[in-house]
């Protein structure tokens, strides 16, 4: 196998720039470069050294061995002077030192994957955390990659391990003199299990939503005010708006850092009994889009405050609309045109999302929630088979069901289908 | 140096325990001229530890030696003494027949048996040397330095192998009481290099049934209509017996824990592991102390045999201990000791070391099967004695291997577990190591391999008549159930309650209901009358499983289903992580151009095969990037 190498920070200009080299050669080849090693784990200071004789920068040098280093193989670490010129003066080098390689996009985690350092959920959490753009995001896939759902999962299958245990004692001793009946414990243990499944599913949505992004409506009769308000919110015209009723056929959408939450606001069409098809159509799609967001702004003025059909759930903000023509004091007002109440309703915004967010599971993706969600019914059948027929050994079955749809998502088994997904989100050097 | 050479067999195997006679047995039906060299011709299928054969997952392999037309499931018919099915009350998947034995008769009826197949010779000597000859088995050499030629060993040889008996604080080289261990052998083979471990064993002390007070004592019977083991045989050939139920109570747990630094196990003289389902009563009063009583089945050994195994006792006490603890339990106050219980420690050879065929791929030829490969029990070493038998003789005559894969049989299982994952205790089978439990039964073992069987042309004209007469019964049985049918609320007039569904259900379809039988639909539909009373079982048992038996099905299928996808020539599979070590090598050596053949090689398991289908995925995904 090749020993790879690659820039595992940004490229440009930095303070410094790291360099990571994984495989057999990868002691060796920094030693052809800067001398010995230091001991692993120890950073040494060492002038790098081109074949030629030039002299390339003065790095950090650590090792980390085999078996106890990310990819599993044996790592080297220059970490070098930041900026361009540098990195690839170094980067080059190492290509031309024979078995050594520059690496594929995602290769050290692939790597680390097929050695046994990371399972597919931390695999995933650290495509998360590279990718994580605001705090709560981070917050999300470091406890991915801490295995915090690895763990979950591990308890589940622990349990229903120990239950498969107590149904198969009554079936393999038949002829012994068992303890008294097993079976009591093992419907306990499915009962709770069933549960914190259950309660992982419900966070597994919040949990998508903080790496997604949430979405918040904005709905209101036409000309209420709505793009107004956006536009303040995002500082530009993002929304064309106008005198006129019926401006914003599309739906528009605009992403926000709301405390370190991912949102996005949409400004649907006027929710109004429309007679132009086309028009129709945009305020049907309003319609569909606001019910499904996370939280609706209601903007209502005295003219006209049917909202034809979509009514506030709990949680939603209703708001006054143009608040800068409204009598001074009026409560709940807001105007995007002179910013009147903005703070007020962000706040109140930011407190929503941040219950919501508060109830993420560490299940965040969609194969997540599919694996949990598949392994509900055998554990149900599991219960109802203990409990009704007595059919011990289809209840055994059904347990190995569940189990092993748990199993897929720390990806033990039938690792196939997510592969194409994660790793083509992998960028290089990470 | 050899004083005389026998040449004119094909096979020679060592050892008449449950798997030699059934290696000899199955390597003659295979076509193969066998000598079995044993070191006493009596103790030809001798029940060395308690007279029973079968039970769950065992009764489940004896109906699959049967199937394949092997000895012991008619044997164990011609000897029982007691019959009884195991789990009746539960599923058909995980009911096992158990019978107790007559131990003379088992062994006379085993040795007769073997005496009168004509391609058999039995020989008594001890051997101890193989004769290797170009890298491969040509022989053994017996402790008379006569020389056996073949070219086809397997080694039976249980606990033989530098067995060493452990008594109280006594110990003696011994292969079972009374008989000689091997121990030039066992050298022999770790000069090969083979990895060789130590377990261990144990056996209760048997007693005088005529100094037990039966009268007092809890009776267990047979089943009213036994169930029998082979599928050719009807009703049991000897007189029924029941057998007693006692218990031990505190005297004897204070008996045995005062004089357990005496035990040969606890004592510290042990280095071998023993199986923890099977403890000794020592193991079971330190392990569990707040049970303060543990069942004991008293089972005779014989109809002309007054001695009696106390199932449940297992120990290695010293002899006079065991005679005062004994004697602590009711109905035992009076029993006398015939011989004393003892633990066993013998070598086996990792099994991981196997092919799947149970031949050593470092000396072809060479076959080991039963205690040897580190399992315990008489089914588990019948089998496989009977997979060594059968491909030693196709090896010898140029024909094709046989391997059973865990979709198709217990045996699959077995073997698979024993040399992809060797074991670190005796390995015993248990149902719940199927995978496919709800296929694999003990009632359909016919059909799932006496076809195999037939194709191989080693079964009987008569088992190939009784199935294929069995077989068109079943095929008319299910195509006039199939034909018949009804709605949800026709059902309901019937009594039979399920969902409102409208879906109309055919015979089949509802014999998955509860209480739903093939004589209640005969209620309904009288043509159904014509079908025979096994038949109607047997239809039933599958019917109970469809939605199930579907589903393994598809998971076979969907690991099947890149069957076809290329596997790189340059794949290195040291570099696959999770695959064992053994694995690897066969991968490495084997190079299989598809993931369908790598999924055919022994040894391979359905997580490996997904390793490997990963691997090459990611390769692919590597390239587009």
């Amino acid at each position: 196998m090749d020993t790879i190498f690659a820039l595992s920070t940004v490229r440009g200009k930095a303070g410094i720039s790291v360099v990571r080299i994984s495989g057999a050669e990868a002691r060796a080849a920094a030693s052809a470069l800067g001398g010995e090693v230091a001991k692993p784990r120890h950073a040494g200071l060492r002038g790098l050294v081109a074949a030629t004789g030039e002299r390339l920068d003065q790095a950090i040098v650590i090792r980390f061995p085999r078996g106890a280093s990310y990819t599993g193989e044996e790592v080297v670490e220059l970490h070098l002077h930041g900026g361009v010129a540098t990195a690839d003066a170094v980067l080059r080098e190492l290509a031309r030192m024979p078995g050594l390689r520059q690496a594929e996009p995602g290769e050290f985690t692939l790597r680390a994957l097929k050695n046994g350092k990371m399972s597919l959920t931390r695999v995933e959490g650290l495509v998360d955390l590279v990718n994580a753009e605001t705090e709560a995001q981070r917050r999300l896939a470091r406890r991915l990659l801490d295995g915090e759902l690895e763990d979950r999962a591990g308890s589940w299958r622990q349990d229903l391990t120990r239950c498969r245990a107590l149904l198969e004692a009554v079936m393999e001793f038949a002829d012994e003199d068992l303890p008294a009946d097993t079976t009591p414990e093992a419907v306990e243990l499915l009962v709770r299990t069933r549960d914190s499944i259950n309660r992982e599913i419900t966070g597994s949505k919040a949990g998508e939503r903080v790496r997604d992004g949430f979405e918040v409506a904005i709905v209101g009769a036409p000309n209420v005010g709505k793009s107004t308000l956006l536009n303040h919110l995002v500082g530009r015209e993002a929304a064309i708006t106008s005198e006129y009723a019926g401006t914003t056929r599309d739906i528009v959408e605009v992403q926000m850092d709301l405390s370190g939450l991912p949102v996005t606001l949409l400004d649907t069409a006027g929710i109004r009994t429309a007679s132009d098809p086309v028009e129709k159509i945009g305020v049907q799609r309003a319609f569909d889009r606001a019910q499904a967001a996370d939280l609706r702004i209601f903007l209502v003025d005295s003219k006209e405050t049917s909202s034809d059909g979509l009514l506030p759930v709990e949680g939603d903000l209703v708001l006054a609309a143009k608040g800068d023509l409204l009598p001074e004091g009026t409560a709940a007002a807001v105007s995007g045109k002179t910013g009147l109440g903005v703070g007020d309703m962000l706040a109140a915004v930011t407190g929503r999302l941040e219950s919501l967010a508060g109830l993420a599971g560490t299940a965040s993706r969609e194969r997540h929630r599919l694996a949990m969600t598949a392994a509900l019914d055998p554990l149900a059948d599991a219960i109802d088979e203990i409990e009704g027929r007595g059919r011990i050994e289809i209840a055994a079955e059904e347990v190995r069901l569940a189990t092993r749809h748990l199993e897929t998502m720390l990806g033990d088994i039938d690792i196939e289908d997510v592969l194409d997904d994660l790793f083509g989100s992998l960028c290089i050097g990470k | 140096m050899f004083h005389v050479k026998q040449s004119g067999f094909d096979i020679i195997v060592i050892g008449g325990g449950h798997a030699g006679i059934e290696a000899a047995a199955a390597a003659a039906r295979a076509g193969g001229r066998v000598a079995l060299v044993t070191l006493r011709l009596d103790g030809t299928g001798v029940m060395s530890c308690n007279p029973a054969i079968g039970g769950v997952g065992k009764g489940h392999l004896v109906r699959e030696i049967d199937a394949l037309d092997g000895l012991m499931g008619r044997l164990a018919d011609q000897a029982g003494i007691q019959f009884r099915l195991l789990n009746r009350s539960k599923g058909p998947a995980v009911q096992g027949p158990r019978a107790q034995m007559d131990r003379e008769v088992y062994r006379l009826r085993a040795r007769a048996e073997l005496e009168s197949n004509r391609l058999i010779t039995m020989i008594e000597g001890e051997a101890a040397d193989l004769v290797i000859r170009n890298g491969r088995i040509g022989g053994i050499v017996l402790a008379d330095d006569s020389e056996l030629q073949a070219s086809a060993v397997i080694l039976t040889t249980g606990t033989f192998l530098r067995g060493m008996i452990r008594l109280g604080e006594e110990a003696r080289p011994a292969g079972r009481v009374g008989d000689r261990p091997s121990v030039r052998l066992a050298e022999r083979l770790e000069s090969l290099g083979l990895p060789l471990g130590r377990l261990k064993t144990g056996t209760p002390p048997r007693l005088d049934g005529r100094s037990i007070d039966w009268k007092n004592l809890e009776d267990q019977p047979g089943d009213p209509s036994p169930v029998m083991l082979s599928f050719l045989s009807k009703s049991p050939a000897l007189p029924q017996l029941s057998c007693g139920i006692t218990h031990t109570n505190p005297d004897t747990h204070q008996t045995i824990g005062a004089n357990l630094y005496r035990s040969a196990v606890y004592g510290g003289h042990f280095d071998g592991l023993g199986p923890r389902y099977c403890p000794s009563i020592e193991d079971k009063i330190v392990r569990f102390p707040q049970k303060t009583s543990h069942q004991i089945f008293l089972e005779p050994e014989g109809l002309d045999d007054h001695t009696v195994y106390p199932n449940g006792i297992s120990t290695s006490l010293p002899a006079e201990t065991q005679a005062e603890f004994v004697n602590t339990i009711a109905g035992l106050e009076n029993a006398e000791i015939l011989q004393p219980g003892y633990a066993i420690e013998y070598d086996y050879v990792d099994p991981k070391s196997l092919r799947a065929t149970l031949e050593l791929p470092e000396i072809p030829g060479l076959y080991l099967a039963g205690q040897i490969n580190g399992t315990t029990g008489y089914e588990e070493a019948a089998a496989q004695g009977m997979v060594a038998g059968i491909n030693a003789a196709r090896q010898t005559q140029g024909l094709e291997e046989v391997i059973f894969s865990r979709a198709e049989s217990y045996i699959g299982v077995m073997i698979d577990d024993l040399t992809s994952r060797g074991v670190s205790e005796p390995y015993r089978m248990f149902t719940s190591r199927a995978e496919y439990r709800l296929s694999l039964r003990a009632d359909n073992a016919d059909q799932r391999l006496t076809p195999v069987a037939m194709e191989l042309g080693i079964v009987s004209e008569d088992r190939k008549r009784l199935f294929e007469e069995k077989q068109q019964g079943l095929v008319a049985g299910r195509a006039q159930l199939t034909r018949l049918g009804m709605t949800p609320s026709e059902a309901g007039r019937h009594g039979i309650r399920m969902a409102a569904d409208g879906i109309r259900r055919n015979g089949i379809d509802l014999l998955a209901f509860p209480d739903v039988t093939v004589e209640r639909l005969a209620q309904i539909w009288p043509e159904l009358d014509s079908i025979e009373e096994n038949t109607a079982r047997q239809i039933e048992c599958d019917a109970i499983y469809g939605k199930y038996i579907l589903q393994q099905q598809r998971s076979i299928r969907e690991l099947l289903r890149d069957e076809g996808k290329r596997i790189p020539a340059d794949l290195d599979y040291r570099t696959i992580s999770g695959l064992s070590g053994e694995l690897m090598e066969k991968l490495q050596a084997a190079r299989p151009e598809t993931l369908g053949h790598a999924g055919r090689m022994e040894g391979m398991t359905p997580p490996a095969l997904a390793l490997i289908l990963a691997t090459i995925r990611l390769a692919e995904l590597q390239q587009a990037a």
